[in-house]
């Protein structure tokens, strides 16, 4: 059958030939008795499922199957179960039975093929009934089986962690045994399932190694010189569980250790495994420091070796503990920054990764120009975060301010799209702290500006500064960088290019248009020019660039005079906690500072920003569970409105609740009705009272609030309580 | 522990799939996909280890076939090259110089020699002898598929 599938030659016919096989398997399986035939069928389905097809009617097929007698269906029943069966599925409980009772078959095979599947697919039920016979498997003497079985309780005490208990004794006894194959399970099921129990054996651990590393040549478990290396590793495994947290394990593996790490040889992948873990374990467990040393070497050593994959676990490992041993890796600096060169992506990746945590005062600018040469061959997937990463280090261990805006600029040059959003209000804010450097800054932005406006964040920042530091730009000299000669032309040329460019999105114009304005006070002759940009902008389908067009066009039209206080250089602007959002454009920043700046002028623009915060709610009265609550608002000259809001904390309801209110006399009260007068328990609802006042006199106001009440019980209550102070005013 | 080991050729048809935990179809075949999409882009030269979600993937390529193996996070990746190449040595004692298609028409021997080299996930038996005769024995046992059963004790 296979050999008529792989024929077909097209998908369409692939699928015509397995219906018709499907429905040949279907129709035998519904037959009673096949004689050979149905283990046939039954593995011919299972290839069918292996391309990807369905084939849910085998499984009823496998249960059957598992449960005859004849070896070769039980085999094929088995794997169909492992395959088509998970835990999900309801008729894996079917099979429990029938993995119960061949158990307890006397055939090895038989027991084996059961063991093998429970390990694979059993679920917590499954294993909970079956635990006591694993148990008693795990005692039985026969190898082989106890072997299988030994796994087969790792699994389990997987699924259940309870039944760990049941398996200890004869996981101890376990230990004892000499043979490889014994031993190879034990420790799994060891370091997996007890470790308590195990920590008196460590020197018993130490024996095995030594013999398995000092002893002679076994052709059995020879991996290329190396003899045994699984149970080698499992057994370092099991060490470093049991030494990780132990002072007295620890020292007694000191010397194995070392002796594994010395003699291991390591021209062979095998052999490399062997001391990887060697390393693994020394760098985990509380060793001493000349081992450490000697680990950290060895990775050193792996760092400089050919094999792309030696190279990569090593600098995984050197990642995990450059936090502790920070000196030790920077010894290997040199050869970590020139994997950044490999061509290898995940190499690169841990390189990367590395060589950010190696960054330090002291290497910071050799460091850095790797780093940036990194940046700009990389791989797309990783820009995003060298670029964070060179943020970050340059943030912390930058030797100067010119090198760091440097820094930051080549960086959006580069990967500007990739970095993330706050690096622009975090440079802006940087650049306005530097103030012997405006000069220099915005003459580098200006040019880069020029050559490149596609890198957003950049594009951002460039026309923030032109629009600040514009007159320092047009002035034409500066001491720290070569003066260029930008006359106003030119600048109002590249900031229409921003705003005119379709690359640019919504925020970038904006930010361009901001510019501008600010350039109308810092320069003296081409005002006309920026107001004509100005109003083309005022029917821009843009809402927000509108709506700032509008408003500057109004600021050029009514309010001239206060143009130019308004515009003003920004003040440095704080550096405060995540608490505070200069918001995505600067724009919304010259928004806030106006109104502080020109406070005295009174309100400035014909949109004066709504008043978002909320009137304060003051609670006026708490007794006995029962609360009001005030809010007041000022609706007029003389009026305001007052909401009494009032709730109940107890446990039981109230009902007949009513508010009365008296003021001075001058003062005049309506009381509208009230929202109920029923107040549930715990309060899952609340009761309100608008009161509207009129106080023409403009008198010291004043109220006082009778609350009466009848709680559950029935029992009358009553209680007043004056304000003498109302907030909002 | 491992995960799950797939094999699959050069263009992406699934030739061995074993899972050691539970998870459900539709899981599987995204897992399938994933993991030949991103196996199957690597470069020639590369490195044999990825990092997917919290697994690490070991692959390593044999002919025309690729050996796709996930593991835990904490595992020993070098070892499971090894683990990986034992597989291989293991299928082509049995199968005497294996190439794909021996696995093709022969999965479920495949299969067999699987669950005899590893079970939950875990190494089961080190000894390249001892695996092989277990298999020749188990294919005895099922030649000989009348009612007689025998006690094979192979070692003590």
């Amino acid at each position: 059958m296979i050999r008529a599938i792989r024929s077909a030659r097209t998908q369409c016919e692939e699928r015509g030939v397995i219906q018709r096989e499907c429905a040949a398997i279907r129709a035998q399986f519904r037959q009673v008795d096949n004689g050979g035939a149905r283990s046939h069928n039954l593995a011919k389905l299972l290839y069918v499922h292996m391309l990807g097809y369905p084939a849910h009617f085998g499984q009823m097929e496998c249960v059957r199957m598992i449960a005859s007698p004849r070896y070769s269906e039980k085999r094929v029943g088995y794997l169909g179960a492992m395959m088509l069966l998970d835990e999900k599925q309801d008729a894996s409980l079917l099979i429990t039975n029938s993995i119960k009772n061949d158990l307890a078959h006397s055939n090895q095979y038989v027991q084996s093929l059961a063991l093998c599947t429970l390990a694979c697919m059993g679920s917590a039920e499954m294993c909970r009934d079956l635990a006591p016979e694993i148990d008693r498997l795990l005692r039985a003497s026969n190898s082989y089986i106890k072997k299988k079985a030994a796994l087969c309780a790792v699994h389990i005490v997987r699924k259940v962690h309870d039944l760990g208990e049941l398996f200890a004794p004869a996981a101890r006894s376990l230990l004892a045994e000499k043979n490889h194959g014994q031993l190879i399970l034990t420790f799994s099921v060891c370091y997996n399932v007890f470790v308590p129990c195990v920590s008196q054996t460590v020197p018993d651990l130490v024996q095995i190694m030594k013999g398995l590393v000092i002893s002679g040549y076994s052709p059995e478990h020879d991996v290329a010189g190396i003899s045994d290396p699984f149970l080698q590793v499992r057994i370092l495994r099991l060490l470093r569980i049991l030494g990780r947290h132990n002072e007295t394990a620890s020292d007694a593996m000191n010397d194995l250790l070392a002796q594994v790490a010395t003699n291991t040889d390591s021209t062979k992948t095998v052999g490399n495994a062997v001391l990887y873990e060697t390393v693994l374990t020394v760098l985990d467990i509380k060793s001493e420091s000349g081992l450490r040393v000697l680990a950290v070497n060895i990775l050193g050593r792996f760092l400089l070796n050919n094999d792309r994959n030696i190279r990569y676990i090593a600098m995984t490992s050197l990642q995990r503990i450059v936090g502790t041993d920070h000196n030790a890796v920077q010894r290997h600096r040199g050869t970590i920054v020139d994997c950044l060169k490999d061509q290898d992506a995940s190499v690169k990746r841990r390189a990367l990764e590395l060589s950010l945590a190696l960054v330090s005062a002291s290497n910071i600018r050799t460091m850095m120009k790797e780093l940036l040469l990194f940046l700009s061959s990389c791989p797309p997937e990783l820009r995003a975060q060298a670029a964070s990463g060179i943020f970050h280090a340059a943030e912390r261990y930058a030797p100067s301010q010119r090198w760091h805006i440097d820094t930051i600029l080549h960086v959006l040059t580069t990967a500007g799209g990739d970095v993330r959003d706050e690096t622009v209000p975090n440079l802006i804010q940087l650049i306005t702290n530097t103030s012997e450097l405006h000069c220099y800054t915005v003459h580098k932005l200006y040019r880069a500006l020029l050559t490149d406006i596609s890198q957003p964040s950049l594009v951002q920042v460039a026309c923030w500064c032109i629009g600040e530091y514009g007159d320092l730009l047009l002035k034409g000299e500066c001491q720290e960088t070569e003066p260029s000669q930008v006359t106003e032309d030119d600048a109002l040329d590249a900031l229409e290019t921003v705003l005119q460019s379709h690359m640019s999105s919504p925020a970038t114009r904006g930010f361009a248009l901001t510019a501008t304005m600010k350039l109308s006070t810092r320069i003296t002759e081409n005002v006309d020019r920026i107001r004509s940009i100005v109003s083309i902008y005022g029917s821009c389908m843009d809402v927000e660039l509108q709506q700032r067009a509008v408003e500057y066009n109004a600021l050029f039209r009514k309010y001239d005079h206060m143009r130019a206080a308004v515009l003003e250089r920004m003040p440095v602007i704080e550096k405060n906690s995540s608490g505070h959002t200069n918001g995505e454009t600067a724009g919304d920043a010259v928004k806030e500072i106006q109104p502080a700046a020109v406070k005295q002028t009174g309100p400035l623009l014909p949109q004066q920003p709504a008043n978002q915060v909320h009137p304060p709610t003051v609670p006026v009265y708490e007794k006995d569970g029962v609360s009001l609550t005030l809010i007041c608002e000022k609706t007029s000259d003389s009026g305001m409105t007052v909401t009494l809001t009032a709730s109940n904390s107890t446990d039981s309801d109230i009902s007949v609740f009513t508010l009365q209110a008296a003021v001075p006399k001058s003062v005049q009260l309506h009381m509208k009705a009230p929202s109920g007068d029923f107040l549930p328990a715990r309060g899952a609802a609340k009761v309100t009272q608008m009161v509207a006042l009129n106080n023409p006199n403009k008198v010291n106001l004043k109220m006082r609030i009778r609350i009466s009440y009848n709680t559950s019980q029935g029992s009358a209550y009553q209680d007043t309580v004056q304000i003498d102070s109302f907030p909002g005013l | 522990m491992m995960r799950f080991l797939l094999l699959f050729s050069r263009q992406g048809k699934l030739r061995l799939q074993k899972w050691f935990t539970p998870i459900s179809e539709r899981e599987k075949k995204k897992i399938i996909r994933d993991m030949t999409s991103m196996v199957l882009a690597r470069q020639p030269r590369s490195c044999n280890f990825l990092h997917w979600k919290d697994l690490k993937i070991i692959y390593k390529r044999y002919a025309s076939l690729y050996f796709c193996l996930a593991v835990d996070n904490q595992e020993n990746e070098l070892l499971a090259l090894e683990v990986i190449h034992r597989y291989v040595e293991l299928l082509d004692k049995y199968f005497g110089n294996v190439c794909e298609l021996d696995i093709i028409f022969n999965f479920e021997k495949a299969y067999f020699i699987l669950d005899e080299f590893l079970i939950g996930g875990e190494i089961q038996e080190t000894s390249k002898q001892v695996v092989n005769r277990c298999i020749e024995s188990s294919d005895m046992l099922q030649e000989d598929d009348s009612s007689e059963w025998y006690e094979v004790e192979l070692f003590g």
